[in-house]
């Protein structure tokens, strides 16, 4: 156990100065590593927490009843649509009955042409090929007497939310890149949910105003002939809708259909209204909309029309002209800031469907900055405490002990870095951990080697047989830790994955060290000095 | 020099003659923590809860809580706590979980930021909603009952089996004991608490293979000596070795408590717990419950003599 090759020694030596070079990047600042140090040598830096850096993580919930509302209300416009078609299908009772849209036909010759209309609106998401049946998004059965029931498909939902989760994805994506500044992370997780990750982000309320918005910007006529007290009352008249004002203003009752959508929106940007100077969001339509636009707009000079942000006015002008250059101005008392929020909100377009947060964890950047002083200071503290302590308990070999556990911090401070992994708070508490549990190894080898010297052994043999014996105990003792640890990174997140991410790495690298640093130091020492006793 | 020993060599503890009186306080220990837990519960975090935690921190001199307290209850939003934390400017505010699904959830923060304003500083904010909360519970518990499966499995295929179910024996000792000591300090219980008892899992089992494995040793190479014999001097051989790794395990994770910040306290204290608990289980839980998991080599080596003899020829050396 006490010989080591050239190459043997060569390769720990090396590997520790390898490990070296990759931390000298941590302690110079960006712009030093892009002037001074050499493009070819790894220049990678600590990857900090939100805990330790500030900033937020958002986890997003599809909200999958929502969304399903939405389909089905579609769906019965689309039915509606169906049986209105020549020659005509009489039906009553039409409507959404929890998860389905049901109607009945009226005339019982009719309803095997109904059924062949509304399989054609099952919508298919992928054709039959390769042998496999063919995927719809609704399913739809027959009762007696000429009931039809339309619902979801399962696989057909899955397919749908799936494609709802990656457009929801691209449209956040849009919309904080337009923001400028952070660079967050965005990635799906599980079925229906989005994290959004944005490290260093210090308005985190905007941030979350940004991305959890809808966005759904529609256009609608305002009835005026309905007093906003009469439909609160339920006194409504068919195919109209209550809706609130932005910031306290009157409801009031407008169309339930839209004339124009933010589909319909090519360009926002805010700019000042010429006389008052106030912030606005002037948009710009696409071609069709223009037209549908001029249209409506000839048709109903000296009407209001609402425009409507996610049920919500937000301003009611009167339409004095036909508008028809295909181009127009919301006002709706803005700030700068929330009238730039506008105009990035309709550029990204609306998400697919709602989202809510279904988790938040916030850090301000004063906090990270005490939890990373908090961590040096206690991982200092602790290393020079157990540093102290293998002095006093093993002299000479103690400060064996020491160099592994100083080489052992290097080696997980290296390997975190290379591997960009995530270094948290309770991630500088499972090295400071390992600074305490390290030295397990070295205290097994030398009280072995204690024993073998009293069983009678000369130094060599009691080292040998000490660290070949206690290897074992080692390699059993740390793979039962390292279960432990490895499950706690399969089931952790954020902070928690950071303290058994740097558990692991610190485990590994003990037994590393154990096995080649110290023995290496051991059998140096014994190599040069010859002892006669072990001073154990 | 002289260096520092805190036992001397050769030591004749008789750790296995008190085995009984060991498993007695562990016994009562464990049900009252169950009792404890019973009657007052864990205060489980908005981890598991839900609900909302926000950090705040004044901005001009100490925070007046009673003020804090009373701005908030006036916001309807069910029950608030409001407490210190570690320094007097710093504000702990716990909001718990809303009626009304994830969006009256979310809206929690942005009412509290409005009615606060901008006279404190945000530190940290915390929400978790109802359906998350409910999955992070179930993980947390699939962890420890996974990673304690696995560890046994292993113990199992390296030792033999009465080994594997007296690491996990032990271990559940630490467990029971470590969730005990939540529930009667009412430590919050969160997610890295799940953490600490995963750390202490491994500390503890640790431990315990390092005892075993000299057991182990032991029982091969003195095939005839009685197990309460043999076990107590298996335990003396490594006693130096296990009271050095608990003390420098320790005294980091004491400077984690004392200067690692208010944040991660409740993890580091409940595992500085564990590890003192995970280092006594493996000497006075561990070990003599071989005794009786292998009653066979437990008993009077006179009257036993034949039935060694033929297992000694058994086992291979």
């Amino acid at each position: 156990m006490l010989y080591f090759s050239r190459w043997k020694v060569t390769t720990i030596l090396l590997t520790i100065f390898v490990a070296l070079v990759v931390l000298i990047p941590n302690y110079l600042s960006s712009d030093q590593i892009k002037n001074y140090w050499p493009s070819w040598l790894p220049g990678r830096q600590v990857v900090l927490g939100l805990d330790l850096q500030g900033g937020v993580y958002l986890l997003y919930q599809v909200d999958v009843n929502d969304y399903k509302q939405k389909r089905l209300k579609a769906l019965e416009g689309d039915i509606r649509q169906a049986m209105r078609e020549d020659p005509r299908i009489g039906y009553t009772g039409l409507g959404i009955q929890g998860d389905v849209v049901q109607l009945k036909i009226r005339d019982a010759d009719k309803v095997d042409e109904a059924a062949k209309r509304l399989g054609n609106l099952l919508n298919p998401l992928s054709t039959g090929a390769l042998g496999g049946a063919a995927v719809t998004e609704f399913q739809f059965d027959q009762g007696s007497d000429g009931l039809m029931r339309l619902g979801f498909s399962e696989t057909g939902l899955d397919k749908r939310l799936g494609t709802v989760v990656q457009q929801s994805i691209e449209v956040i994506r849009r919309r904080v890149d337009q923001m400028g500044a952070v660079e967050p992370s965005i990635q799906r997780q599980g079925s229906d949910r989005i994290l959004v990750e944005a490290p260093g982000e210090k308005d985190p309320a905007r941030l979350k105003n940004i991305i959890g918005r809808t966005a759904q910007m529609t256009f609608h006529l305002v009835d005026l002939n309905v007093s906003a007290d009469e439909a609160a009352k339920g006194n409504l008249p068919p195919g109209e809708i209550l809706l609130k004002q932005k910031e306290g203003g009157m409801p009031m009752v407008v169309d339930e259909t839209p004339l124009m959508t933010g589909e319909d929106l090519t360009d926002a940007q805010t700019s000042f209204q010429s006389q008052t100077n106030e912030p606005v969001v002037s948009f710009r339509l696409s071609t069709s909309g223009a037209r549908k636009f001029a249209q409506v707009t000839t048709d109903n000079v000296g009407r209001l029309f609402a425009i409507v942000l996610d049920d919500e006015i937000i301003s009611a002008p009167r339409i004095n002209e036909p508008i028809t250059q295909g181009s127009g101005q919301i006002s709706g008392h803005f700030t700068v800031e929330t009238a730039n929020d506008l105009a990035v909100l309709l550029r990204a377009g609306a998400l697919p469907a709602k989202l809510s947060v279904a988790e938040e964890r916030t850090v301000g950047p004063g906090l990270g900055a005490d939890s990373i002083a908090a961590g040096e200071r206690a991982a200092l503290i602790g290393t020079v405490a157990v540093v102290i302590f293998m002095l006093a308990s093993y002299g000479l070999f103690g400060i064996f002990a020491n160099l592994a556990l100083v080489v052992n911090l290097i080696l997980i401070m290296a390997i975190i870095t290379v591997l960009q992994a995530t270094l948290t708070l309770p991630g500088i508490a499972g090295i400071v951990l390992t600074m305490g549990m390290a030295v397990d190894s070295n205290v097994l080898i030398y009280e072995r080697i204690r024993e073998e010297q009293r069983l009678g052994r000369s130094p060599v043999s009691a080292i040998d047989a000490g660290f070949r014996r206690a290897f074992g105990t080692i390699l059993d003792a740390n793979i039962t830790t390292l279960i432990a640890a490895i499950v706690l990174f399969q089931m952790g997140s954020g902070p928690v994955k950071g303290f058994a991410v740097t558990h692991v790495i610190g485990i590994v690298t003990t037994m590393f060290t154990a096995i080649t640093f110290t023995r290496l130091v051991v059998a140096t020492w014994v190599r040069y000095r010859r002892p006669s006793v072990v001073p154990l | 020099m002289r260096l520092l020993r805190l036992f001397p060599d050769d030591t004749k503890i008789p750790f296995m003659r008190w085995r009984k009186w060991s498993f007695l306080a562990s016994g009562i220990a464990s049900v009252l923590c169950f009792v404890v837990l019973y009657t007052h519960g864990m205060n489980t975090g908005i981890d598991f809860q839900g609900g909302t935690l926000m950090e705040i921190q004044t901005k001009s001199g100490p925070a007046d809580l009673e003020g804090i307290r009373s701005q908030l209850n006036g916001l309807g939003l069910g029950e608030v706590q409001v407490q210190s934390f570690g320094a007097d400017d710093d504000v702990l505010i716990r909001i718990a979980r809303q009626e009304g699904g994830d969006e009256a959830q979310a809206a929690v923060v942005t009412k509290v930021q409005a009615s606060l304003g901008d006279s404190v500083d945000y530190r940290r904010t915390e929400m978790v909603g109802p359906r998350v909360s409910g999955e992070l519970a179930q993980n947390g518990i699939l962890g420890i009952i996974s990673a304690l499966g696995l560890i046994m499995v292993y113990v199992w295929f390296r030792f033999e089996w009465q080994y594997s179910l007296g690491a996990v024996i032990a271990t559940l000792h630490d467990v029971v004991l470590t969730i005990g000591f939540f529930a009667v300090t009412q430590v919050e219980f969160n997610l890295s608490s799940i953490a600490a008892i995963l750390t202490i899992v491994g500390y503890s089992l640790n431990d315990t293979v390092v005892v075993y494995d000299r057991i182990r040793e032991m029982r091969r190479k003195y095939k005839r000596l009685n197990l309460v014999v043999l076990l107590d001097l298996a335990i003396n051989q490594t006693l130096t070795r296990t009271t050095n790794t608990a003390l420098t395990t320790l005294i980091a994770l004491a400077a984690l408590v004392i200067f690692g910040g208010e944040v991660i306290r409740s993890f580091t204290a409940s595992m500085l717990f564990g590890v003192l608990i995970g280092t006594y289980s493996s000497i006075f839980i561990a070990a003599p419950v071989l005794i009786f998991l292998d009653p066979q080599l437990a008993g009077d080596k006179s009257t036993k003599k034949a039935e060694d003899d033929a297992e000694e020829a058994v086992e291979p050396a």
